[in-house]
């Protein structure tokens, strides 16, 4: 039963990934001689352009190119970069590392420290630590990551001169090696998908404590702090891996203005220099690995729900 | 309402009948509308007008924010900015809300093949994470005004989509809408006479939060150099080209990035208050 459920939102997620591919190489595609006009340049004679056009396979109907982009791309072969000339794959490799890293380091400060506000602010509903941490998360849901990325860069990076504002790292520099650059970017980050974390598990506990089992355990007069304990962090601490899974979701947005602002050779910057550039198979490459990832750690998040909460096992 | 069941009317009951924080958020939002409105009128010197050699001129000497990095009047720019910023963010998240509730509504009324098609559509874009969907098809279509707005306007377009139709699916079964099948009036009657008033309050709070979330993609892209073009004023451009100036102690980047911070965070808590009050029950109390 729960495999056959698990099974559905596999497949859902592939297709999902499927009809995602039809759109990233639709949208890019939609003006088929651009592609070969960006690299040679407007001054191109009309043979350059349609040799050109052979050679990118450009002269195709779209529905095979599609089916042939696709088909290379399962086999990790992502295309030329049409700016530098280079493989695309090799251009990804770091970056994508990079990003990583970033990610997971957000997520190992953002998730705990987002849980623990969570928890306060439901513990101590209607209170002022509860405003406090309410009203924080509406302003930080609502601010530009770029509005936290450049206060934080005037205070600590200009004003004291605690950290660097530009976290630029060599290729082939180990990455663990210069943590002091990796923390201004770090906080943008955990500010920017701490905030959903906060809202999420501050209504899931409110609403365990809410539920009839802790009512039944207040009336025998247990104590407070066993109530909390034995009877509701067992039933909020199954959504945990459900929140870790949604914020890791909510930072694929937010690494590409982050890696911008302080100019981290990330996948997101990579993307962004692609697209100002017009360079068609990177920003293909970029998308397909964002989305990806956005739709596997939120059909993650959904299965998982699915796992702890045995009454979503029960089809509606 | 007050305390005693009296409705107010006009815009001092309105006021009134806000939370504090809805108070704060409606005054300062009725501000940044009234610069949007009138900044350029205002505006001491033109969105390109040099007014100093020098970059980053300090305030008293030089106009009352000082200059930008090319010398450029900074208070001028910015109330420029507001009407860029927020007409580009407004007209995007009209078009996404008439659009989306057009068909939503349609959706939930067709039901079948049309409400699968779309639906389907829909949840395929609505798992691109929003910024991403932006980068691909201005990388497809090369970035202009009209391709931002359209960007924008489609990704705020699927979730309002999806609001319009669980809205319209939940009235649709409700029994005045019955009786009003009942005494055969047409599905444009239904919609626009029955649905709509009755869905007429959280749409209107889904826009406010359209609009934030417009707001934050225009001036995201055009802070990647990828959205409104220079020279022409919007303030994630002007957060962009000030950056470096940080370093040399010039705050513009900040407060261009502050202007953006408070109409976004104005319009929350307006959404946060008007939610808020129609809210029926309020959050549980908890333990004693």
């Amino acid at each position: 039963m729960i495999l056959k459920l698990l099974g559905i939102r596999v497949l859902t997620g592939l297709l999902t990934l499927a009809i995602v591919s039809l759109l990233v190489f639709g949208a890019t595609e939609i003006l088929p001689g651009d592609v070969a006009e960006a690299v040679l340049g407007r001054g191109a004679t009309p043979e350059a352009l349609a040799a050109m056009r052979e050679r990118l396979s450009l002269d195709q109907p779209a529905y095979i190119r599609y089916f042939e982009w696709l088909g290379r791309m399962m086999n990790g072969d992502f295309g030329t970069s049409t700016a530098t000339g280079r493989p695309v794959i090799t251009l990804i490799e770091d970056r994508l590392l990079n990003t990583a890293v970033l990610a997971l380091a957000t997520a190992l400060v953002a998730v705990p420290l987002a849980f623990g506000l969570g928890l306060l602010s439901a513990m101590r509903a209607n209170s002022v630590t509860d405003q406090t941490i309410t009203v924080g998360a509406l302003v930080a849901v609502a601010v530009p990551e770029f509005f936290t990325a450049v206060v934080l860069i005037y205070v600590f990076s200009v004003t004291f001169e605690w950290l660097p504002a530009i976290s630029m790292i060599r290729s082939g520099e180990p990455i663990l090696q210069s943590l002091d650059r990796l923390v201004l970017p770090i906080a943008v980050l955990t500010m920017v998908v701490m905030a959903h974390t906060v809202r999420m598990t501050r209504s899931t506990v409110v609403n365990v404590l809410s539920s009839g089992f802790v009512e039944m355990a207040l009336l025998k007069g247990m104590p407070r702090h066993r109530i909390v304990l034995l009877h509701a962090l067992p039933n909020v601490l199954s959504p945990l891996f459900t929140v870790i899974a949604l914020t890791l979701a909510y930072l694929v947005s937010g690494v590409v203005v982050v890696e911008t602002v302080f100019s981290y050779p990330g996948l997101g910057r990579l993307m962004v220099d692609a697209v100002a550039g017009r360079d068609v198979p990177v920003i293909q490459a970029c998308g397909m690995i964002f989305c990806a990832a956005y739709v596997v750690l939120n059909m993650t998040a959904d299965a998982l729900s699915v796992l702890s909460n045995p009454r979503l096992r029960v089809p509606k | 309402m007050t305390e005693h069941g009296v409705v107010e009317t006009g815009a001092r009951g309105f006021l009134r009948r806000l939370s504090v924080r809805g108070r704060i958020g409606f005054s300062v939002l009725f501000v940044w509308i009234v610069v949007a409105l009138v900044g350029p009128i205002v505006a001491p010197f033109g969105e390109g007008d040099m007014v100093s050699v020098e970059s980053f001129a300090y305030p008293p000497e030089a106009g009352f924010l000082g200059t930008d990095y090319l010398g450029r009047d900074l208070l001028s720019r910015l109330l420029y900015g507001a009407r860029m910023t927020m007409g580009v963010a407004f007209a995007a998240a009209c078009i996404a809300c008439v659009v989306g509730v057009f068909l939503g509504f349609l959706a939930a009324i067709a039901k079948g093949w049309v409400d699968h098609v779309l639906s389907r559509l829909i949840d395929a874009l609505l798992s691109f994470p929003s910024i991403i969907l932006a980068l691909i098809v201005i990388g497809g279509l090369g970035t202009s005004l009209p391709v931002v707005l359209g960007t924008v306007a489609l990704i705020e377009a699927t979730r309002v989509f999806r609001i319009a139709r669980a809205l319209a699916l939940d009235i649709g079964t409700l029994d005045f809408v019955d009786a009003a099948r009942a005494r055969g009036e047409n599905p444009l009657w239904i919609i626009t006479r029955e649905i709509l008033p009755n869905a007429a309050a959280p749409l209107l709070a889904d826009f406010g939060l359209r609009y934030t979330y417009a707001i934050l993609i225009v001036s995201g892209l055009s802070f990647l150099g990828l959205g409104v073009q220079p020279p022409n004023a919007d303030w994630g451009v002007m957060v962009k080209e000030n950056i470096q100036g940080l370093f040399l102690g010039a705050p513009a980047a900040v407060i261009a990035a502050a202007c953006i911070a408070t109409v976004t965070i104005s319009v929350n808590l307006v959404v946060d208050a008007f939610i808020d009050r129609d809210r029926k029950t309020r959050v549980p109390e908890m333990l004693p």
